[in-house]
């Protein structure tokens, strides 16, 4: 296991947002403060510390604290409280890095450890969001922009926050991808894709609530504007929270109902959990998407639902070894039931194709056949040879037998991934 | 529009009417009220907001394409900031936009949503303005209310910003409600008083994001009011995908227990009738929302595990061995065997395991008595029954809904608990039923199931019954009915063109 650790480069974003909260803390500790600042610090701190214990699962299991978030955008973006102006960007780490850490403590007393990949991201955001900002109010009251009406002013005011904000949210993105890739090695586009399509609903809203709460703290509500325009954010938050949960029904369901064919001995116990763990498992080695994988998911769990229409089950339910021609009605009936269902067509479109050659006719390999069911004829021929043995030996033959047939069957680059993931396996057993 | 009875025409021609002329009232004081030029600019700031949410909407509806329940509405939020921004004069003219939703919806439903809304903004914003003045300090209501400086401490601005709220849509309601009853001629008082209490929360909810938004946009500034709207829009935005995965979660278990019943040609849609008819006996035995709601799901999967039992013997025809039976009695446990790791089910799993028990004990697989059998299982059997019973099988037609209910209570308290067949009865006499004729359905390849192996109906031993099916067509009209009710409120007629037209 000590290969793993080794590979896991996230330290630099560890290692980075450190040295900024080390910084920080020296900076704000060797200079005073002005008057009443840090009775705001205290104030934001503690919405920050909140807002951390009242995380929310968003799909694709990612967690996130959206108050805590914008409370430490909106201190990072705080141009003046109180009348008094803010000590800049120093100030502002030192704040969120206490309070997040602060806020992680509940979770460290009942040991489930901090979010340290998120701290750190939020740590970063934070500074990114207070350097960018930094320089505007001297040149809105000094530079070129002084001789504008105030109403002109405040208005490129807002518009300076919402652009620095809407950097350090993306930002915040591009990290969490990073950190994704390298512990799902994956390509980083791939994860970027991944984690924009996730995250932009909620960035957004983030980065609106941030500039809103900064905007009003300064002007007019000094407290209030925290809690007042915390309440939004809750709603956006409770939505989430009903995604991920219907998203996780779903998955549940579909998991529960893959029994369906083991418990009338159609299948094999476990047949279709372990088909979906390892066509998941080589999907992300073949660099899908998320969106891919869930799909891949679902269309490996049901990829034997059509074998229900079948008056008989096939003795010890093995699809890979009856002819071609009831493979291929089989995956034609199981893509049929997944179809009426009208929601999952790239699923049912998986299910079809699972039995298909992948070179049809000697030559080139059929384009239209997805990835996904190639995957699935994989895996599914892997498992009916092996199932829940954890032989080597037996793992190496059905590796063998999958590469040694011929090249027609089966896409060697999946039969490629294969091979590494169970490669991996052996050397895991080994140390 | 000439689909509609004369009446109907009538009172939308009105409606319309009087839309037009509060908008031609409307502009003909704003003209001359004090800052003229920032008033009309805010109207036309706000009211492209009105436009851009309307869109936005649109556009999440054509993207996710679903028909959602409850949803959360970005337009009434702006309309309540315009109503302390704008006062009475200036409110109507920015929800009047909603005319111009870009949907394709004929005119004059798109002309009536207006009018709708111009008349209940009147109404809301003079409500707001009288409210306000009495609570404020210097008690004078304003027409035009000050764009700079403005009374906003939360006792005077609170309540009558949820009076103005509950105002409009009590306006909205009795609009639609009128059109309804003369296109329909339906008790449109079910409908609204329903409604009505589904929309107390988010009429809440608007009215405090109205407030917002006309704080931030007369104390900071109007481009700072989009960013009050950006949560709500992400909010709306996730909203819609979640009803559409929940619509897609459900068509998925119904198409997968559509699987179960291919396999037996006579129990098409059997799952979903019962599903049906045990919320109709939870919700009459006055359970709880969320125990209805999983029993919803119990019904719909109370016959999963028979996925498990070999197609050959459900569509055997001819007379059962001992050991075909024993594997269909085996359907129940299979069920738990497959539903026991969905956390969402709860007590539903009990049920579908238990749900051929009686109440005299001689049930499987159990044999529990009385009240050793939890309600979910007592409530499922009864709506089994009484399903298998009006619908057609291949010993006999279909009975009518009387004879079942009354072989309903000849079984109570030895097959069935006397309770739930009462509260059956009860919904069914008050509600009707959906008789379906299933005999036009059999497949031509199924072979019809075997005399007596139907072992959810009681008089499947019994002398043949004569079908006296009585249709009533009330799902025409439940579906009528969830197309006006939407935004948990009635906010204007449907927007599409699903043949839901009055």
């Amino acid at each position: 296991m000590s290969r793993r650790s080794d590979t896991r480069s996230v330290l630099p974003l560890q290692l980075a947002a450190a040295v900024v909260a080390v910084g920080s803390f020296a900076y704000t500790a060797s200079h005073p403060l002005p008057e009443g600042v840090l009775g705001a610090g205290v104030v934001f701190g503690l919405f920050i510390a909140l807002g951390e214990i009242l995380r929310v699962t968003l799909p694709g299991g990612r967690q996130a604290a959206p108050l805590a978030a914008a409370g430490s955008l909106a201190f990072a973006l705080l141009p003046s409280f109180k009348g008094v102006s803010l000590p800049g960007v120093a100030f502002a780490v030192t704040v969120v890095t206490l309070a997040s850490i602060i806020g992680s403590l509940p979770r460290v007393f009942v040991g489930r450890g901090i979010h340290l990949d998120e701290v750190s991201q939020r740590v970063l955001m934070t500074a990114t969001a207070a350097a960018l900002i930094a320089p505007w109010p001297y040149l809105l009251q000094y530079g070129d922009l002084a001789s504008l009406p105030d109403f002109m002013k405040s208005n490129i005011q807002l518009i300076v926050m919402v652009i620095a904000g809407a950097l350090a949210g993306l930002l915040e993105i591009a990290l969490a991808a990073a950190t994704r890739a390298n512990e799902a090695r994956m390509p980083f586009s791939v994860a970027l894709v991944d984690e924009l399509r996730a995250m932009i609903g909620i960035t957004t809203a983030v980065t609106a609530t941030g500039v809103l709460i900064a905007l009003a703290a300064s002007k007019s509500m000094d407290y209030w504007a925290l809690p007042v325009f915390a309440v939004p954010m809750l709603l956006t938050q409770f939505s989430f929270r009903r995604y991920a949960s219907i998203e996780a029904t779903y998955l549940q369901t579909i998991r529960a109902l893959s029994k369906v064919t083991e418990v009338g001995g159609y299948t094999e116990s476990g047949h279709a959990r372990r088909v979906s763990v390892l066509a998941s498992r080589i999907g992300s080695e073949l660099g899908m998407t998320e969106r891919e994988l869930t799909d891949l998911e679902y269309a490996a769990l049901m990829h034997d639902i059509g074998q229900l229409a079948w008056p008989e089950p096939f003795p010890g339910g093995a699809t890979s070894l009856i002819a071609p021609v009831h493979q291929r009605r089989i995956a034609e009936l199981g893509a049929e039931v997944v179809r009426q269902s009208g929601a999952l067509d790239s699923v049912a479109l998986i299910v079809e194709r699972q039995a298909d050659s992948y070179r049809p006719a000697p030559g080139l390999p059929d384009e239209s056949l997805p990835l996904a069911s190639r995957i699935i004829k994989v895996a599914n021929s892997y498992d009916d040879s092996v199932g829940a043995s954890l032989d080597m030996e037996r793992m190496q033959f059905a590796l063998d037998r999958l590469a040694g047939a011929s090249d027609r069957e089966y896409d060697p680059a999946v039969i490629d991934a294969l091979s590494r993931i169970v490669d991996r396996r052996f050397e895991q057993s080994y140390t | 529009m000439r689909d509609f009875p004369l009446r109907t025409r009538v009172f939308i021609t009105a409606v319309i009417v009087a839309g037009l002329l509060g908008i031609i009232a409307c502009l003909l004081h704003t003209a001359h009220a004090p800052d003229v030029f920032t008033r009309f600019g805010y109207i036309a700031a706000l009211a492209l907001l009105v436009f851009a949410s309307e869109a936005f909407s649109a556009a999440l509806a054509r993207s996710v394409a679903t028909r959602e329940g409850v949803s959360i509405s970005v337009t009434m939020p702006i309309a309540m900031a315009s109503v302390i921004i704008l006062g009475p004069w200036g409110a109507p003219l920015v929800t009047a936009v909603v005319a111009l939703e870009p949907r394709r919806t004929p005119w004059f439903k798109r002309c009536f949503n207006g009018s709708m809304n111009v008349l209940s903004t009147l109404g809301a914003a003079w409500t707001y303005a009288f409210l306000h003045a009495q609570l404020s300090t210097d008690h004078q209501i304003q027409a035009f209310p000050s764009l700079t400086s403005m009374d906003f401490r939360p006792s005077s601005v609170l309540i009558p910003m949820l009076a103005a709220s509950l105002v409009h849509e009590v306006i909205n309601g009795l609009l639609m409600v009128t059109v309804l009853a003369l296109a329909e001629r339906v008790s449109p008082w079910r409908i609204w008083f329903g409604t009505m209490a589904e929309s107390a929360l988010p009429l809440f909810i608007y009215s405090i994001f109205g407030l917002m938004l006309a704080v931030v946009w007369l104390t900071i500034s109007p481009l700072a009011g989009v960013l009050v709207l950006a949560p709500l829009m992400v909010a709306r935005w996730v909203f819609s995908m979640f009803s559409a995965r929940q619509e897609a979660y459900e068509s998925t278990i119904r198409s997968l227990i559509q699987a179960v019943e291919t396999k037996d040609a006579y129990t098409r849609g059997h799952s979903e009738r019962v599903s049906r008819a045990s919320v109709m006996i939870g919700r009459s035995a006055g359970m709880r929302e969320d125990r209805v709601s999983s029993l919803r799901y119990a019904g719909m999967l109370h016959d999963v595990g028979k996925l498990g039992v070999p197609t050959r013997i459900l569509q055997k025809s001819g007379k059962l061995t001992d050991e075909e039976f024993d594997a269909i009695k085996m359907h129940p446990t299979r069920g738990r065997e497959i539903t026991k790791d969905l956390e969402f089910l709860g007590e539903a799993v009990e049920g579908i395991l238990l749900h051929h028990e009686r109440m005299d004990g001689r049930g499987y697989p159990n044999g529990l008595q009385g009240e050793e059998i939890p309600e979910f299982a007592r409530i499922l059997s009864v709506a089994d029954a009484f399903d298998s019973m009006t619908t057609t099988r291949s010993y006999r037609g279909a009975r009518s809904i009387e004879e079942a209910m009354e072989e309903l209570r000849r079984c109570k308290d030895t097959q069935f608990d006397a309770g739930f067949v009462e509260a059956l009865v009860a919904a069914v006499t008050r509600d009707g039923w959906d008789v379906v004729d299933t005999t036009d359905q059999v497949t031509p390849s199924g072979s019809a199931p075997a005399m007596g192996s139907d072992d959810d109906d009681p008089t499947a031993s019994g002398e043949l019954g004569l079908g006296l099916a009585t249709p009533v067509d009330l799902a025409a009209l439940d579906a009528f009915m969830s197309e006006i009710v939407r935004d948990g409120g009635i906010h204007g007629l449907p927007t599409d063109d699903r043949g839901s037209t009055p």
